[in-house]
């Protein structure tokens, strides 16, 4: 484990080297995902001039949700994204094999090889609409819901890692999986969502509750931060909770097994 | 003349067979492309539920009808990885060998540009038939015969407009590394600007205004428009005029940067 962490500080510190030699990329990248985001507001704002619920959310519970989900966003993006898009990419050059020789484990070395800072300021920009959301709402959330939430936007975190991974695993079978790859970020999209919308499609809810979790990602810890704390939705933890680790297991699973699978391209 | 056109032709055919060696990737991404649809009738069905009939001047049915034909013409008209083609041409030194055939570089790309368009359409026909299949209550044809040919005129116009901007933006390969950066924020001015997150006229008037003068309405809103029968007269000739104008305007753009650029050229690597 310590020695993880020190591996893991070792590409932390590289990362950074690499990203601060191109400042005015790392600038740009800043600005296209606050512009993304930005859209996402303005969307609401659009859609809020015609209702003034979507189902029982209000318009600040609904930007507190897509804040949130901003915030998980970024943080998978700063530590997983730009790792996990490039696997089929390892695998169809057959610069896998490097990574399998190194001595640890081959789903660490592809997952933490590098961090995008960028995201993180951008992190720092969601928090910062949760915030203004909150006194909006005229909302304290007290420091036990704060602890349920952070352990939700954890496990929230957790599911958009398991499911891209277990997606771009596929690319040891289909050479280009990329186009599963952006086809989980459309999947994006419903993560931010009020789950209220989904309300009488029993099946579309089952599979993106139970199947592939994007539902719960956001919309839990949302609903975590909004509750009264005197009737705290903890339930809902659990459910994110366990959907968080079947979806990690399987990804492990899925991983191992494609492992084994795995040819090396010619060279 | 014919011998030139046949050279395209052959360009045409290179693109259709590349695309068909990855079918899956094609296949999955249009499978996943549904999936956002069926949020958007979600989110607009709970949203007609809370405003009660009609949201701006459209109602459910035909908010929906929207959205469907926006996939359509979306899959007709918008370049999905020519602008990364481009850009690593250029970085990689491909492109020198266009610049000593007989070959147009913007001719060839526009070659694999329809064909790539032609592919995805056919390979996402299947899955938006089912969707269509599926509102069929929802569809309603143009009344008049005359929209038809005005429609297919935006539309090409429209996808020339989308082409002729993801081909001027790549070509700055010619002076910066990574072009990603320009490309994804021109993708958020086109995805909230062009009509595919919402129709334009549920925003503001004041914002309409300036609107109608960026290309974004042109690659996508508008040709819908013209197909659902929402703008007439006047309004739907200076459409197709700023239409117009904006193709030409990009066309000549497009030339300008690539001559400048040419010059700037020094055929790193290969």
């Amino acid at each position: 484990m310590r020695r993880y962490l020190e591996i893991y500080a070792i590409m932390f510190r590289n990362s950074l080297i690499r990203e601060m030699s191109f400042k005015a990329n790392f600038l740009l990248w800043i600005i296209v995902e606050a512009l993304w985001f930005m859209g996402q507001i303005v969307f609401v704002e659009v859609l809020f001039q015609y209702v003034d619920q979507i189902g029982d959310w209000t318009k600040w519970q609904v930007i507190l949700l897509i804040g949130t989900h901003q915030l998980i966003l970024q943080i998978f993006q700063a530590f997983f994204y730009n790792n996990i898009v490039a696997i089929p990419e390892l695998v169809r050059t057959g610069r896998m094999d490097f990574m399998m020789l190194l001595p640890m484990d081959t789903q660490f070395a592809v997952s933490a090889r590098h961090f995008g800072l960028d995201s993180l300021v951008n992190a720092g920009v969601s928090v910062a609409v949760i915030g203004l959301a909150l006194s909006k709402l005229g909302l304290r959330p007290s420091a036990a819901q704060w602890i349920l939430y952070a352990a939700a936007v954890g496990f929230g975190i957790a599911i958009h890692y398991a499911i891209m991974f277990f997606l771009t695993t596929l690319s040891f079978w289909i050479v280009r999986a990329q186009g599963l790859v952006y086809g989980y970020y459309n999947l994006f999209n419903i993560a931010r969502y009020p789950d209220s919308i989904f309300r009488g499609a029993k099946v579309f809810r089952f599979v993106f509750t139970w199947i592939i979790p994007v539902i719960l990602v956001a919309n839990v810890p949302a609903r975590l931060l909004i509750a009264a704390a005197s009737q705290s939705p903890a339930h809902l933890l659990l459910e994110i909770a366990a959907a968080a680790l079947i979806a990690l297991s399987l990804n492990r699973l899925t991983w191992k097994f494609a492992l084994t699978r795995y040819t090396s391209a010619s060279s | 003349m014919f011998s030139a056109l046949h050279k395209y032709r052959k360009v045409f055919g290179i693109g259709l067979q590349n695309t068909f060696v990855y079918r899956w990737n094609f296949l999955l991404r249009s499978l996943f492309g549904l999936v956002p649809l069926a949020g958007t009738v979600f989110i607009w069905r709970a949203i007609f539920t809370g405003s009660g009939s009609t949201v701006g001047s459209y109602d459910y049915a035909g908010m929906i009808w929207y959205f469907l034909l926006v996939i359509l013409v979306d899959n007709l008209v918008t370049p999905t990885e020519d602008e990364w083609q481009i850009a690593s041409d250029i970085r990689e030194g491909q492109i020198s060998a266009f610049l000593t055939k007989p070959l147009n570089y913007l001719g060839y790309r526009v070659a694999l540009f329809l064909s790539y368009r032609l592919v995805y359409t056919l390979v996402t026909v299947l899955p938006l038939a089912l969707a269509f299949f599926w509102f069929r209550d929802l569809i309603v044809l143009p009344k008049s015969a005359a929209t038809w040919p005005l429609f297919f005129l935006s539309a090409t116009m429209a996808a020339a407009i989308s082409f002729l901007i993801a081909y001027t933006l790549a070509l700055m390969a010619f002076w910066i590394l990574e072009i990603s950066t320009i490309v994804f924020i021109l993708y958020s001015f086109e995805y909230f600007l062009s009509g595919q997150t919402f129709p334009i006229d549920i925003m503001p008037a004041w914002i309409q205004a300036i609107l109608r003068w960026l290309p974004f309405p042109y690659e996508l809103f508008f040709p819908v428009q013209i197909f659902l029968e929402r703008v007439h007269g006047a309004a739907l000739w200076s459409g197709l005029a700023i239409q117009a104008g904006w193709v030409l305007a990009l066309l000549t753009l497009a030339q300008a940067v690539w001559r400048r650029g040419i010059r700037h050229y020094q055929a790193v690597g290969g």
